[in-house]
């Protein structure tokens, strides 16, 4: 199995970000995946940047994957990435149809948005062009083995295996409505928060997390104690998505992750066989179990 | 009761915006049709729709009376099949589209791209609509299902601008339907896990958000408190309306302000832009509430059909009927009206 860092889906400093990625270059990570994929007015990098941070971790030996917005909407966001498209030699991850659209049968990874819930339409987006397709986060293994099983030649699966998650995405900014600002002057209010800003209900559990456009769940999914159902099931690949050091040691959850992969760990792997995250919610795994998504590990 | 002038009854000929009305069962869709729908969409009991409540839907045979009593009456039945389905449902699935096809609804109502394939290759005289859960938000998008599956019609998430909703009925090939009144969905639909998140089952899986079996309602010291299975949603004092514990629409703490971080419990209405909707070239107004009662269908369709049908007689000089508004407002969620995304400041 490999290994992938997904897109950021935060709002970094631009320092921080670079240096995120510098550190990536010399981890044992097979593949990432770079972008903007939650807020088209987040431009701390433009296209050049991240174009030159694929040169560079290309070089790296990582094999690069250019991941695009979410929620498409207005012209600019369409001619934003178009060009992105046009002009960018890397993979793309499409995260909305309009990509696959734009794209005319050039390869694409279908991104974790993209519905796909049966073989009828994982063969569809095989014969349009997918390389490889990523879940959907509230597929359980159940249904990703069924799939593994009529997953069509050439294709590969990968798997949200840790970080919050992605879980809506709105036209609102519940960042600036919780500054009381107005969407068209938030101020950048999201750059804040490096790993989103946690909801609480009113008797105090973590419950979701405001990320701009984009509700998370607070909790952290970390599929590590599911590895090897994963890997029973023909999953390729493993998404790990980007949190900052307040939140956890992400080169821990790597190495975590990799020595799992690596057989290294192989019996009574948990939730405890990685770094804990200081973010208020802990773990969860529910999905993968046919449970609610917010479910904590078993044996965790 | 609602004392508006005699709704006009939809022609033959198919009007020039269409007035698309909800229904959960056979008295609602005569409700609809007997008060102005023009369309009714309609799902079938098979947990494959996006209202799989209990003691909801049709059966296929109630279907095929709907059809029959809505074309005695010039209406049309469009027929919802809207989750994604897994492969255990697949079959199911297929066998719905094929019924639909047999009894002849004028339109299934589809997201899966899957289910739209089969049914673009098995009924190829079927009429293909995109669900909202379809998840379009572009006319690139749109031309996506358009130019692989013939689809005739696209429903829009309520995630866009006034301005957005100009642009893809501008670019699209194919007619655009809104949505008018009803429940807000304040996330982009077809996108969104987090009821699964909490409960295991979402609009896209089971075809429910918040469903009602995971809700426990607990009486306090102070009131009464809302929980989705197991998560406080919301809680209200003694004299306070308590409203369904919708997970995006409770109350929540952020950074230490109590406020409903995502959504207010209110409902979308768009009589106030009607003239620009219709101007735009949208081709059907949508009402939410298949799970709704049939008195509320008959209502909400009459109002609805009296302030669409005086925008379509005189769209200059139309202004929102102040019945219609009053009497929108007391059956809304939340007793309260908004345009959502369709007015920008509200985003």
């Amino acid at each position: 199995m490999k290994l992938a860092v997904g897109p950021l889906l935060y709002f970094w400093e631009r320092t921080a970000v670079l240096e995120f990625y510098e550190r990536i270059s010399d981890s044992p990570i097979d593949i990432v995946y770079l972008g903007e994929t939650v807020c088209s007015k987040r431009r701390a990098l433009r296209r050049r940047d991240w174009f030159n941070l694929a040169e560079r971790l290309s070089k790296a030996g990582k094999e690069v994957v250019l991941s695009t917005l979410t929620l498409i909407e207005a012209e600019s966001d369409l001619s934003y990435m178009g060009r992105t498209a046009r002009e960018s030699n890397w993979l793309l991850e499409a995260n909305d149809l309009a990509v696959i659209a734009q794209l005319g049968g050039r390869p694409f990874v279908a991104g974790p948005h993209i519905n796909v819930y049966n073989d009828a339409t994982l063969a569809l987006f095989a014969r349009l062009g997918a390389r490889r397709w990523v879940a959907p986060l509230e597929l359980d293994l159940a249904t990703l083995g069924n799939l593994q099983a009529a997953r069509p030649v050439g294709v590969e699966t990968e798997v949200y295996a840790y970080g919050r998650m992605p879980l809506a995405f709105s036209a609102r900014c519940f960042a600036a409505r919780a500054h009381n600002r107005p969407k068209d002057d938030c101020g950048f209010v999201c750059q804040q928060y490096p790993d989103g800003l946690t909801v609480y209900s009113q008797d105090n559990e973590p419950f979701l997390t405001i990320n701009g456009i984009q509700t998370q769940s607070a909790r952290v999914h970390n599929a590590l104690a599911q590895v090897a159902a994963l890997g029973r099931i023909g999953v390729d690949v493993l998404r790990l998505s980007p949190h900052s050091a307040q939140a956890v040691d992400f080169h821990q959850v790597i190495d975590a992750f990799r020595r799992v992969v690596d057989g290294e760990e192989a019996s009574d792997v948990s939730v405890s066989s990685g770094p804990p995250t200081a973010l208020p919610g802990g773990y969860c795994d529910g999905f993968l179990q046919g449970a609610p998504g917010m479910r904590s590990p078993s044996g965790g | 009761m609602l004392s508006m002038s005699d709704a006009p009854r939809p022609s033959a000929r198919p009007p020039r915006v269409e007035l698309v009305c909800p229904a959960g069962g056979p008295p609602a869709l005569r409700a609809a049709v007997d008060n102005g729908a023009d369309a009714v969409y309609i799902g079938f009991q098979n947990g494959l729709n996006a209202r799989n409540f209990p003691g909801l839907n049709f059966t296929v045979k109630e279907a095929v009376a709907g059809v029959r009593y809505a074309r005695e009456r010039d209406a049309r039945v469009f027929v919802a099949l809207n989750v994604y389905p897994r492969p255990q449902q697949w079959r199911a699935a297929t066998d719905a589209i094929d019924s639909v096809a047999a009894i002849g609804a004028d339109a299934l109502i589809l997201a899966d791209p899957g289910l739209m394939q089969y049914a673009a290759e098995r009924h190829p005289g079927l009429r293909l609509h995109l669900s909202v859960q379809g998840s379009a938000t572009n006319w690139r998008a749109i031309e996506f299902y358009a130019q692989r599956f013939g689809v005739r019609r696209a429903v829009l998430p309520r995630v866009l601008s006034l301005a957005q909703v100009q642009q893809v009925v501008a670019r699209s090939s194919i007619e655009i339907e809104v949505f008018g009144f009803g429940s807000l969905c304040v996330m982009v639909e077809g996108r969104c896990a987090l009821s699964s998140y909490v409960t295991g089952e979402s609009p896209n899986t089971h075809g429910v958000c918040s469903p009602a079996h995971a809700v426990r309602w607990e009486e306090t010291a102070t009131g009464r408190q809302s929980r989705l299975n197991g998560v406080l949603i919301d809680r209200y004092g003694r004299d306070q309306p308590a409203g369904y514990p919708t997970l995006c629409k409770g109350r929540f703490r952020v950074n230490d302000h109590l406020f409903h971080a995502l959504e207010e419990p209110t409902s979308l209405n768009v009589v106030d832009i009607l003239p620009e909707l219709v101007a735009c070239g949208v081709r059907a107004i949508k009402i939410e509430g298949r799970q709704r009662s049939p008195a509320y269908v008959a209502q909400v369709t009459r109002a609805m059909r009296a302030a669409l049908s005086a925008c379509l007689a005189d769209p200059k000089r139309y202004a929102p009927p102040a019945e219609v508004m009053a009497y929108l407002d007391r059956v809304a969620e939340g007793r309260t009206h908004t345009l959502g995304a369709l007015h920008r400041p509200w985003q």
